[in-house]
């Protein structure tokens, strides 16, 4: 059972549209009782990083303490960014630090004076090592962005995206990965992401 | 690179897809469903719906358009029309739109887009903005186009993305339902002036204009409605031309 944890930061509707399409089982937990029967945790999320101040002390904890029973996490979009230290968005605020690096905002460049921020459509994918996640998934497909801010290149990249500067569109480190993007935006390449990340998951408790 | 997205419209009134549905030997054409299921077949890259209907009482047939049409695709999904108040926003949302677009609401109150932004944030909140020519500006109807308002295309343009919108859907009312092309002066001013993307629309006929609007005009999208109803003028097609034009699309 996937609980994917509902913080206020957009609605759910389609990431639970794309999982019932790939037959899974989905709560939404209200409480860290209720997390804690979940084998996979999805956050999903867009909008300001300072809307994941609502997972609070508790739920971090819960979350921690799930990563530590072997549960598999993903992160979307904004869930992503979370995954790392924190974001320039809210200084303030510190992400679950899972990965190394803050997220920063996307910016014009000298070679592209006239970018437009948000970075908002679909645009490709360059995948710099062999990834569960990224299995099957032609180098240069693409998929769908809406962000204005970033994730540093990391050791667990799995899948880097150039918009003025490249950043890291998807990152994978044992049972925890995520994605910049909206698979469940982004037709048939979304959808096999997510099953690749069902699958690598299904030996998990 | 990113993509210059085409973006197809489905103009719903109670249910029905209405604009460019009299076309023999298309019996999908009137549901808005199957329409958006051939589309995403044909590697569209995103869908609106605008609801025609409006009124108070199609609120929840509109939501049941959303549902049928977010079932059929893993895509980005727009609605507009009627799109009034932050309940009439909320419940398509919660239908399955993952943007909403707001005309003469945000005319009436800007503070509407703000809101929205704030609630849902700023992706999910586009800024239609009907335009006309006089002389040397563009000024901006409400109400469908029937309506003069004291504003200019730019200018608002630029207001509506500093309270908060994420794009701009730009629609000349000159060259809407015409196919003489879109209208790259007024798509050009537009998206020069905002840092935010801009959909032009109004005008499509030909291939040619979708390379036009994205080369002369600066857009970031083009969105058409009757143009793909044509079996013909496929949306794979499209694409394929505007590959061979050097417009970075997105290929299946």
């Amino acid at each position: 059972m996937i609980a994917l944890v509902d913080y206020g930061a957009g609605n759910l509707t389609s990431v639970r549209k794309a999982l019932a399409a790939l037959d899974c089982e989905v709560i939404v937990p209200s409480s860290v009782d209720e997390l804690a029967t979940a084998s996979r945790i999805i956050v999903p999320g867009v909008g300001h990083f300072d809307r994941t101040r609502a997972i609070d002390e508790e739920w971090r904890g819960a979350i921690r303490a799930a990563l530590e029973r072997g549960v598999a996490l993903f992160g979307i979009c904004l869930g992503m960014q979370w995954l790392f230290e924190g974001s320039e968005e809210a200084p303030d605020l510190p992400g679950l630090g899972v990965f190394r690096g803050v997220c920063v905002k996307l910016s014009p460049t000298r070679t592209s004076p006239t970018l437009k921020v948000p970075h908002v459509g679909w645009n490709s994918l360059d995948l710099p090592r062999t990834t569960d996640l990224m299995h099957e998934v032609e180098p240069g497909a693409q998929v769908y962005f809406t962000h204005s801010f970033a994730a540093p290149l990391v050791p667990e990249s799995a899948a880097t995206t150039t918009y003025g500067t490249t950043f890291t569109s998807a990152v994978e480190q044992g049972r925890i990965a995520g994605v910049q993007f909206h698979p469940e935006k982004s037709g048939d390449v979304g959808l096999r992401i997510l099953r690749n990340w069902l699958l690598m998951n299904s030996r998990v408790p | 690179m990113l993509s210059k997205r085409i973006i197809a419209c489905l103009d719903v009134r109670d249910g029905r897809v209405v604009k460019g549905v009299n076309f023999e030997g298309l019996r999908e054409a009137g549901d808005p469903a199957a329409l958006a299921a051939r589309y995403n077949r044909e590697g569209i890259d995103e869908v609106v719906i605008l609801d025609v209907t409006a009124t108070l009482e199609s609120r929840q047939a509109r939501a049941h358009t959303i549902q049928a049409v977010a079932r059929e695709i893993f895509l980005p999904l727009c609605v507009g029309g009627g799109i009034r108040t932050d309940d009439d926003a909320a419940s398509a949302i919660e239908a399955g739109a993952d943007k909403v677009s707001l005309n003469t609401a945000a005319l009436n109150d800007p503070s509407l887009i703000t809101r929205l932004a704030t609630r849902y944030g700023s992706q999910a909140v586009i800024v239609a903005i009907d335009a006309k020519r006089n002389r040397a500006r563009y000024e901006v109807y409400a109400r469908s186009g029937s309506a003069l308002t004291a504003r200019d295309a730019v200018a608002w343009a630029r207001e509506a993305a500093e309270r908060g919108a994420g794009e701009i859907l730009l629609t000349s009312i000159d060259r809407d339902g015409t196919r003489a092309g879109f209208e790259c002066a007024l798509t050009a001013a537009v998206s020069d002036a905002v840092p935010i993307p801009v959909i032009a629309s109004g005008g499509a006929g030909e291939f040619e204009h979708f390379r036009d609007v994205f080369t002369t005009g600066h857009a970031d999208a083009a969105l058409a409605a009757s143009i793909f109803h044509f079996k013909e003028r496929s949306v794979s097609d499209l694409k394929s031309f505007l590959a061979a034009a050097g417009i970075p699309v997105r290929l299946c």
